[in-house]
């Protein structure tokens, strides 16, 4: 007689691994890396079904910091491998840690087609606007006039808004979150975790050496409330401390409007994330500091078939309908000759 | 080897003159479909028993403007009464479907070769698009040859009267199936095996079967009424051995090895890639076969194609990709990180004429080098090379056997012209075919990731999903054994080394290189890859004639076989026949000081046989 023996519950600590974590102190990487190994023991997969692939950067370290299976790669390709991991494992979680350059320098084309192909794996962006591995150079996210290193006289650059790139990438689920915002922070990473297809979460990560504050105005004090958004599906646009503002829209433009005197909740925006069309995310991940509060949360949630369901539906079809491959018949399926 | 019959007397009924084998060329417009009568000449040919080789000539562009010669496209075919192991140096016959065809392709033909031209297209127009300033057929230009004029598309038309529900463009791009019919004729073979073809292809549209099918019968007509034809010739069958045959090119037969060898590993294939000439055609064999739980992924771009390589390989696939050498190029960051991993999986080269775009539609062996040192660090990696279209097969299980046997990516190579080129392949009984043996780590007893097996000096495949193994990899230096970052010194060197020596002791587990002829003498001809059946020809004929060469063809050439120095060192003289400046030969010079000599030839095109024979003659003076 057997008995069935109940999988221990699993905590936090089974997710750190036994390397020293070795993020500058005050890294912004520290506060994911702790909520990411919170979160995993709530979602009820087991540990060695969860892979994390990685580029390069300092964001890319995350995988050595995480019990679980990993890969540190190489710079920018971290979707292209978490897409053949998928296809060929279906059945594993697959989370890929990118950066602001990793992912959208020289890993943007990656990043774009694996949001289109809408394979159900989890891409946490992690944006410091700043290469910190290599000390200190503008990156695509970097704002234009921004002085660093290799910038002297600030970036002459537009920058990328990886929000926007992921809904024109026909993203299914795009999230926004920060680093310091550790119960937000969860929030998402377990929505993010919880959707099927290609989820892409920016996350607002600090780098306190080469671009100390680039987050400031939504992650401290009073900038918090006051200066960011939390998107809420079905609910008005309102924000600040006694939400008393609100976004409404004047013909395609959204505009902050103060509660009261005859201002209503009525006459707000209302967020709905699961619209087919993406122009009200669109128009949403447009709305940056200072002239706008900025959105945090769920952008867009859409379901759409997965790549590697319909990968596997037509591996099923093709057996269905020609029955399970043959080698011998395979070889022969062509104009054959015999010599006794 | 009567290649050039005398012409024979002219008598009321033509006689068949029999030949030990014959060349012969389909040329005209891209959308002319000489690739399609070729083919069916080809498979003909060989199905009543005639050993066959065949080479299609693709121009760069799909569809160059009509009647251009850069819109030439040929096919050519050998076959033959003995053994053969090439298409062909010269072609005996040339059916040129419009005047630019013929220019494209005249001077290839030896003097009294027939030439079958469409006289319909030889219109002002068309000249002047050839660059013909008269038309060829009213000048002497033709004098040395025997060219049969013939109003193909007339003839053809005429064949198709009375027949309704055909649009023009259908109909003329029926009029290949005239000039198929025509040489069928000729060359004495049977109609019915391209009769069930065109059956098959066009059943559902009977009005489509039947225009093919009138005029394929109209050219066979042609020639038994006309007057025209005063030669026949037959080829009789080739002394093979028993088996059941059918022709593969080397993209077919390297599609089904790698689907046999991930049968015969008992795991899913995965196959990325990235479009590029001439390695597409393997994804598109791949793409069909679903249902041998094939999963291909056509990436968004070469590095892509090799990433996703990677990651199915950690996952558990037996993963490959393909490519050719500029892709090759984008990828070998992605490659090094794979052998950093140390994960399994082939990298298939289909080598182009480089550098950069080059030729994309022709053949050379110049990614040797490439493959060999073009990554960063000190970075070895297994290279094997397929020696004809369908060794493609054998080669390709070859090199995910020692992918997984070494835990380590493969090269393995091959070129335009083993992509496209066709021959016979005795069809094995898969059940002969040697198991793969795939051993997935699963005890969590000790297990560390870079762990060696004693003798291969191999790392454990453990996949995700297997609990207590949980572990992570990644390409920055490590310590062997826990794959933990480190950048020691010691360490760093010591995996160098093991890098190398892991490679290295391939070498005891593939078979030792094997000598056609003498075992020491005079002249070796060293060859790898497609130059095989212009190498193996020659020195057999040269070997008949008494002649002291010998020759090797490498397919292992990373490592190479353990008893090659020995061999190299039993010759006086050594030459490398190579579609590049003479990379291999750099290689054994590098290697064994051995006085190799290369023989180079970067045409885009393979040896001549009669090119080899005369670097024979001319070395042995």
């Amino acid at each position: 007689m057997s008995e069935a023996v109940a999988e221990p519950t699993l905590s936090r600590k089974d997710f750190v691994s036994d390397q020293d974590v070795r993020w500058c102190p005050g890294c912004g990487d520290y506060a994911i890396l702790a909520q990411m190994q919170r979160v995993l023991p709530e979602l009820g997969i087991a540990r060695e079904n969860i892979a994390f692939i990685s580029g390069i950067g300092c964001s890319s370290r995350f995988p050595y910091y995480m019990n679980t299976y990993g890969i540190h790669s190489i710079h920018g390709r971290a979707p292209t491998l978490a897409t053949g991991l998928k296809v060929a494992r279906p059945d594993l979680s697959v989370w890929v840690v990118t950066g602001d350059g990793d992912g959208l320098s020289i890993g943007g084309n990656h990043l774009i087609h694996c949001i289109r192909r809408n394979l159900d794996i989890n891409i946490l962006l992690f944006n410091n606007r700043i290469y910190g591995l290599t000390k200190g150079q503008y990156s695509p996210t970097s704002l234009q006039g921004h002085k660093t290193k290799s910038s002297p006289m600030g970036s002459v650059e537009q920058s990328f808004n990886p929000i926007s790139i992921a809904i024109g990438a026909e993203a299914t689920f795009v999230a926004r979150t920060a680093d310091r915002n550790t119960k937000h922070q969860a929030e998402i990473l377990k929505r993010a975790a919880a959707h099927k297809g290609t989820s892409f979460v920016e996350i607002y990560q600090n780098c306190n050496i080469y671009n100390d504050g680039a987050w400031f105005h939504v992650t401290e004090g009073e900038g918090k409330e006051e200066n960011a958004l939390y998107l809420e599906h079905g609910k008005p646009l309102l924000f600040g401390k006694e939400k008393n503002r609100g976004i409404s829209l004047n013909g395609w433009t959204p505009e902050v409007v103060e509660m009261g005197n005859g201002v209503k909740e009525e006459d707000l925006l209302h967020h709905d994330e699961s619209l087919d069309s993406s122009a009200l995310a669109y128009l949403l991940s447009r709305m940056d500091h200072p002239d706008y509060p900025v959105p945090m949360g769920v952008f867009r949630s859409v379901d759409r078939p997965t790549y590697e369901a319909q990968v596997m539906d037509q591996g099923r079809l093709a057996r269905e309908q020609r029955g399970e491959g043959n080698l011998a018949a395979l070889y022969h399926n062509a104009d054959t000759w015999t010599v006794a | 080897m009567a290649e050039s019959p005398a012409v024979s007397a002219v008598e009321e009924q033509v006689k068949i003159e029999e030949l030990d084998s014959v060349t012969i060329r389909f040329a005209g417009d891209s959308g002319d479909g000489s690739q399609l009568i070729g083919g069916q000449f080809a498979n003909t040919s060989a199905i009543v028993g005639n050993d066959i080789s065949t080479l299609p000539d693709y121009p760069a562009e799909i569809r160059a403007p009509a009647g251009t010669l850069p819109g030439v496209s040929g096919f050519q075919v050998k076959i033959a009464n003995e053994e053969i192991h090439t298409p062909g140096d010269s072609p005996l016959v040339l059916v040129a479907m419009n005047p630019a065809a013929l220019k494209v392709n005249l001077s290839d033909l030896p003097l009294g070769g027939i030439v079958i031209v469409n006289t319909d297209t030889f219109t002002k127009s068309n000249l002047r698009k050839a660059g013909y300033t008269e038309s060829p057929l009213d000048d002497e230009s033709l004098n040395s040859y025997r060219v049969c004029r013939i109003p193909l598309t007339s003839l053809h038309k005429n064949a198709l009267e009375g027949l309704e529900g055909l649009s023009n463009r259908q109909i003329d791009m029926m009029k290949n199936m005239f000039a198929l019919g025509l040489v069928y004729w000729i060359f004495d073979r049977p109609l019915d095996p391209t009769i069930r073809m065109l059956e098959s292809k066009f059943g559902s549209r009977p009005e489509v079967l039947e225009g093919n099918l009138r005029t394929m019968k109209a050219g066979y007509h042609y020639g038994e009424t006309t007057e025209e034809f005063q030669f026949r010739y037959k080829v009789s069958r080739a002394p093979v051995l028993p088996g059941t045959y059918r022709a593969i090119t080397g993209a077919q037969a390297t599609a089904l090895g790698f689907v046999t060898a991930a049968h015969k590993g008992g795991q899913t294939l995965f196959y990325g890639s990235y479009p590029i000439t001439p390695a597409s055609a393997v994804l598109e064999e791949l793409a069909a076969l679903k249902n041998f739980d094939v999963r291909t992924f056509q990436a968004e771009d070469e590095i892509a194609a090799i990433g996703a390589t990677i990651g199915a390989a950690f996952g558990g696939a037996m993963a490959a990709t393909g490519t050719s050498g500029p892709g090759v190029a984008l990828k070998s960051e992605a490659i090094n990180l794979a052998l950093a991993l140390e994960l399994p999986l082939v990298v298939a080269n289909f080598q182009r004429g480089g550098p950069s775009t080059g030729l994309p539609t022709k053949a050379e062996q110049s990614d040797l080098l490439q493959v060999m040192f073009g990554r960063n660090g000190d970075s070895p990696i297994p290279v094997i090379a397929a020696a004809t279209p369908s060794d493609c097969f054998h080669m390709a299980i070859e090199a995910f056997r020692i992918a997984i046997e070494s835990m380590t990516p493969v090269f393995l190579l091959a070129d335009g012209y083993l992509v496209s080129s066709a021959e016979p392949w005795s069809i094995p009984d898969p059940d002969t075919i040697e198991p793969i043996v795939v051993k997935h780590e699963t005890n969590p007893d000790g297990f560390l990731p870079y762990s060696r097996d004693p003798e291969s000096l191999k790392r454990p495949w453990a996949l995700p999903g297997t609990k207590g193994l949980e572990h992570r990899i990644g390409g920055l230096a490590k310590q062997d054994g826990t794959g933990n970052v480190s950048y020691d010194p010691q360490d760093h060197e010591h995996m160098t080394h093991i890098y190398a020596e892991k490679i290295a002791r391939i070498a005891d587990r593939i078979p030792e290189q094997d000598i056609l002829g003498e075992e020491s003498g005079e002249l070796l001809i060293v060859g790898w890859g497609s130059t095989y059946g212009a190498i193996q020809t020659a020195v057999r004929q040269a070997q008949k004639l008494g002649k002291p060469v010998s020759s090797i063809h490498i397919r292992y050439i990373n490592p190479f076989p353990r008893n090659l120095e020995d061999i190299l060192g039993r010759f006086e003289k050594i030459i490398v026949p190579e579609m590049n400046t003479g990379q291999l030969t750099f290689m054994l010079n590098g290697r064994f000081q051995c006085g190799a000599v290369a023989f180079p030839k970067v045409q885009g095109l393979v040896f001549k046989i009669s090119e080899i024979t005369d670097k024979i003659d001319e070395v042995l003076g």
